[in-house]
């Protein structure tokens, strides 16, 4: 077997050594080829793998500031951000979502509506942001998916500081909430300086003062491997806190307020007519705002959105109310600042006005009328005939002239977004909206606070704190001092004076002052309810008509459905030789003003002065 | 062409350690050249591993298990292992059909046969038992082969490839063909016919790629030719393997410093992608390090075998050298972008036990080879 001569043998020897040597040859020539590939990738392009290496590792992640937060006057926290873990998922990171989903739901309880959530979030959302799939993690919770991490790439744990308000519903109105950022907020925000921040303020004083309480954005380099999570910190840019905001608001008079309507729905707001100083605003009812912070669910909404009682409607700025009766002390100060009545003046009220020549009867709403009456018995008992009366030899004109100053018609300019103006009608408006000419009939139920008149429950707070003030008229605010970044200390708002409204006479002022005192202090007064040893309150009752009664039909109030009811409201201000609160509430459907709305005026009242005085 | 003369017995007086190495059957510049090797690979798989001891601790025994396999194999003289040569090829046949039947599935392949007691994967014993087969098959005759003989043997290397490309394993069948194919080279294989198999190959592999290949094969091939086809999926290996060795430079990110392994950038880092690590911490001159080792190697084991006595056992030493050579390039390769990605490791250094023992069972053959030398039988 093997070669059976020497000859095939050295033949055969030297056939192999030259094969041997050719593939040696092949060998060397092979891997020179690889070394100059090698030397090209290592030396040649070096500096370029480094950039691609660079920037595999390297990420600039932003830091999100800690948002504001916000106290009421006393310091009491009104909004504060709650450590919080949710669970987070990247969708751009993820490659099967449904199996992820599944897989999570294993280990992590995960509800129908928690997915519903992220569906609806992942649906306009920023590309590569983390969506929360649950919310509110339990330790158990954490750790549980802690162990399981490697299994879910593209999932994380996101330690977060959620928003929340320890007050719900009764600072819901005023404070707003803030939710997750949506693609219509994208286009209006910078979002470079909101990079990294989820959520922006929707409403109330979250979204007015959004850029104060936001704070400015911090940048970090950071370490990721493959899987996006990060090794280590490289280089770090703190953000900088939003600033803290310190309410004129009084949290303990809000919840009173709150409380002294129990079943009522409507809105009262207290003002400090030297400073303008909101110390109490309420809209009932409220609503939970830590319910949006995360997404809220449909149903949750669907339920808030679509109950009779309007729950989201913020009534203190945005409903809008005829002031009925309320609007008298004004015009009765118009009147005699304008020299159109004098204080001892009398008119008699049969219960009913009737325009020269025509038939309608505008009534009293006492049928059987008042009898002889001055100005401080038609404030006093609210005669309506005298101030259709007075509302007609003034006109409309002067009417709205002399009421513009005290804000009616106009927003206040609160600090607070979503403020309506109301409506204060005039000539000049029904022409440019209407396109119609001023009826002298509708000047007479403009006198009684009625017809097109409409004011917001803050426009008459504001005109009643500037009626107390003897026409200084401020401008409300809410948020009174605002800590900003790096100082120690909160710095106080300006109180912004708009205008001093003409007093030709002190004596005017002090006689619509004491007709409002006879109101809650008078024997026949329409709030003698609240009437009390400790303080003196100049009040004025006023009921708005939700329906007109037809001509000659009686009203019964037993009849009507509650929705048909009249507006109950109050307007007063305290103590009336120093007052140093004024207040407007509205009981929507709540009947009389006088039995309804004043007692909750009180409430806020007692509080707020027998405090001080305890 | 002094060796096959009769007084062609070993060259030197040795001395004491080398007459233990003699006795052992071993030869030293090999043996000194594996363990320089073996170190080498250690230290880049500790830092691949992400400093992990217990790596490391498993790597080492596989490392003894393995050489002892080289010193066992290497007391068997070559006239064995050419008696045994059909036996064992007969024996990696059967046992390849039995996988396909019976086999057990790991990662998508049926590759393992369980026999009680521990796994087996036939085809690293195919690995050996061709070239020995091909060899045997050709010593019977003298050489350069007939053509006849030439078809006999091309059969031979084609079943085993087959079987094993079925499992479905392409880097190892594509092995197995080069170490059957290196003997048939070795053996004189015409140039003539070497340039018609180039011309055939072109048909045949469209045949491959059309009936022969599954999607995954496929994928590779044409992630090969185009990495950024699909960056995020398959030729995401390679544009970070590249990153990783490119960003190495000259002098490299130094030993445990390097971002592309550490922060799990490269797949497969200790195993099929160790050499893009090495690469990233050593650089341009590590490569030429490890390259110098695995070329002294290759080298002294072609030296062994333009040494050895007989047919059988040349043919054999060349294909098992050449074999080596091959794991090598491919590796490094398909690692550096030059090559399809087929999942054959650096010989030595990957973390990883099979081929390791294979890898040392021909160096043991060599060893053998070179040691077994003597009086040739008149």
């Amino acid at each position: 077997m093997y070669p059976n001569t020497l000859k095939d043998y050295l033949r055969e020897s030297r056939l192999f050594r030259a094969r041997a040597g050719t593939a040696a040859l092949i060998i060397l020539l092979l891997l020179l080829l690889l070394i100059l590939h090698l030397a090209k990738l290592q030396i040649t392009d070096h500096a370029h793998f480094t950039t691609l290496s660079r920037d595999n590792r390297v990420k600039v992640e932003p830091l999100p500031p800690t948002r504001g937060l916000i106290y009421d006057r006393n310091g009491v926290i009104l909004a504060q951000n709650l450590p919080t873990h949710s669970l987070e998922i990247t969708p751009e990171r993820v490659k099967d979502l449904d199996r992820t989903l599944q897989e999570l739901g294993q280990i992590i309880d995960i509800s129908d509506n928690d997915r519903k959530r992220f569906a609806r979030l992942k649906s306009h959302q920023r590309r590569f942001e983390s969506i929360p799939i649950r919310v509110q993690l339990s330790d158990a919770e954490v750790a549980r998916f802690a162990v399981n991490r490697h299994r879910f790439p593209g999932v994380d744990i996101q330690a977060k500081l959620l928003r929340d308000y320890p007050l719900k519903d009764v600072t819901a109105h005023i404070l707003g909430y803030v939710g997750r950022i949506n693609k219509r907020e994208l286009q209006s925000i910078d979002t470079s300086s909101y990079s990294g921040t989820t959520h922006i303020g929707k409403n109330g004083i979250e979204k007015y003062y959004e850029a104060e309480l936001h704070g400015k954005v911090g940048l970090q380099q950071v370490e990721i491997n493959a899987l996006g999570r990060v090794i280590r910190i490289l280089e770090s840019e703190p953000p900088a806190p939003g600033m803290d905001l310190h309410l004129t608001l009084d949290a303990s008079l809000q919840r009173v307020a709150m409380e002294a309507f129990a079943a009522e729905n409507g809105a009262a707001v207290a003002i400090d007519p030297r400073t303008g100083d909101i110390l109490a605003m309420v809209s009932k009812p409220g609503f939970d705002p830590n319910l949006f912070v995360e997404g809220i669910s449909s149903a949750d909404y669907d339920a808030l959105q679509n109950s009779d009682d309007m729950p989201l409607f913020n009534r203190a700025i945005r409903g809008q109310y005829p002031p009925g009766s309320t609007i008298k002390p004004f015009i009765g100060l118009g009147g005699l600042e304008m020299g159109v009545i004098t204080t001892n003046q009398k008119k008699y009220c049969p219960g009913y006005f009737q325009l020269p020549n025509l038939s309608h009867k505008y009534r009293d709403w006492k049928k059987a009328g008042h009898g002889s009456v001055d100005l401080d018995k038609a404030i006093t008992q609210s005669c309506d005939v005298y101030f259709y009366d007075l509302a007609q030899q003034m006109g409309i004109d002067q009417l709205s002239e002399y009421l513009a100053p005290f804000g009616f018609g106009k927003k206040t300019g609160v600090d607070i977004t979503g403020e309506l103006g109301g409506l204060l009608p005039s000539r000049e408006w029904k022409r440019a909206t209407r396109n119609q000419s001023w009826y002298p009939g509708e000047t007479l139920i403009t006198g009684i606070g009625q017809g097109y008149f409409l004011t917001t429950p803050l426009q008459l707070a504001s005109a009643t704190a500037t009626l107390a003030s003897r026409g200084a008229r401020v401008r409300p605010r809410i948020v009174r001092s605002i800590r900003r970044n790096g100082e120690p200390d909160p710095q106080e708002q300006p109180v912004s004076q708009q205008l001093q409204i003409a007093r030709h006479s002190d004596a005017n002022w002090d006689s619509i002052v004491e007709a409002m005192l006879q109101v809650t202090e008078g024997a026949r007064g329409t709030a003698r309810l609240v009437r009390n040893e400790h303080y003196r309150i100049a009040g004025k009752t006023g009921t708005a008509q939700v329906f007109t009664v037809k001509q000659e039909e009686k009203y019964e109030e037993e009849k009507l459905e509650k929705k048909m009811l009249d507006h109950a409201l109050f307007i007063a201000f305290a103590p009336a030789e120093a007052p140093s609160i004024a207040v407007a509430v509205i009981v929507e459907n709540g009947g009389h003003g006088g039995s309804v709305a004043a007692p909750i005026a009180k409430a806020i009242m007692d509080h707020q002065l027998l405090k001080e005085s305890r | 062409m002094a060796r096959y003369q009769p007084s062609g017995l070993p060259e030197s007086n040795p001395t004491r350690a080398e007459g233990l190495l003699a006795d052992l059957h071993l030869d030293l510049p090999l043996l000194t050249g594996l363990i320089l090797l073996c170190g080498f690979g250690l230290l880049v798989l500790y830092s691949a591993s992400g400093q992990d001891m217990t790596v490391i601790e498993r790597q080492v025994i596989r490392l003894g298990i393995a050489f002892a396999v080289m010193v066992v194999v290497a007391q068997v003289p070559p006239a064995t292992l050419r008696r045994w040569a059909p036996w064992l090829f007969a024996a990696g046949i059967l046992m390849l059909i039995a996988v396909l039947v019976a086999g057990q599935v790991g990662k998508g392949a049926q590759r393992w046969l369980n026999l009680g007691l521990f796994r087996f994967q036939p085809s690293e014993l195919v690995k050996l038992a061709v070239p020995m087969m091909i060899a045997w098959f050709l010593a019977e005759k003298s050489l350069p082969p007939r053509w006849s003989r030439l078809v006999i043997a091309g059969l031979m290397i084609l079943v085993p490839v087959l079987l094993i490309a079925r499992q479905p394993d392409l880097g190892t069948s594509l092995l197995v063909a080069s170490a059957g194919i290196f003997v048939l080279f070795l053996a004189g294989l015409s140039w003539r016919f070497i340039g018609g198999m180039t011309v055939t190959a072109i048909p045949v592999s469209w045949v491959l790629w059309e009936w022969g290949m599954r999607d995954y094969q496929r994928n590779r091939v044409l992630t090969f030719l185009n990495p950024e086809r699909d960056p995020l999926g398959t030729g995401y290996h390679i544009i970070q393997s590249k990153i990783a060795i490119g960003s190495g430079g000259l002098f490299g990110k130094g030993w445990l410093n390097g971002t592309q392994s550490y922060l799990e950038f490269l797949p497969e880092g200790t195993t099929d992608f160790i050499f893009a690590v090495l690469s990233e911490e050593f650089g341009f001159t590590g490569i030429l390090l490890l390259l110098a080792l695995y070329l002294a190697i290759i080298l002294r084991g072609l030296y062994i075998a333009a040494q050895a006595q007989d047919t059988f056992s040349r043919l054999l030493a060349g294909a098992v050298t050449m074999v080596f050579f091959v794991y090598l390039f491919v590796n490094t390769g398909m690692v550096s972008g030059i090559l399809p990605v087929v999942g054959v490791p650096l010989p030595l250094v990957s973390y990883g036990g099979t081929s390791l023992v294979t890898i040392m069972a021909g160096f043991g053959i060599l060893m053998s080879i070179h040691t077994h030398r003597k009086l040739l039988p008149t």
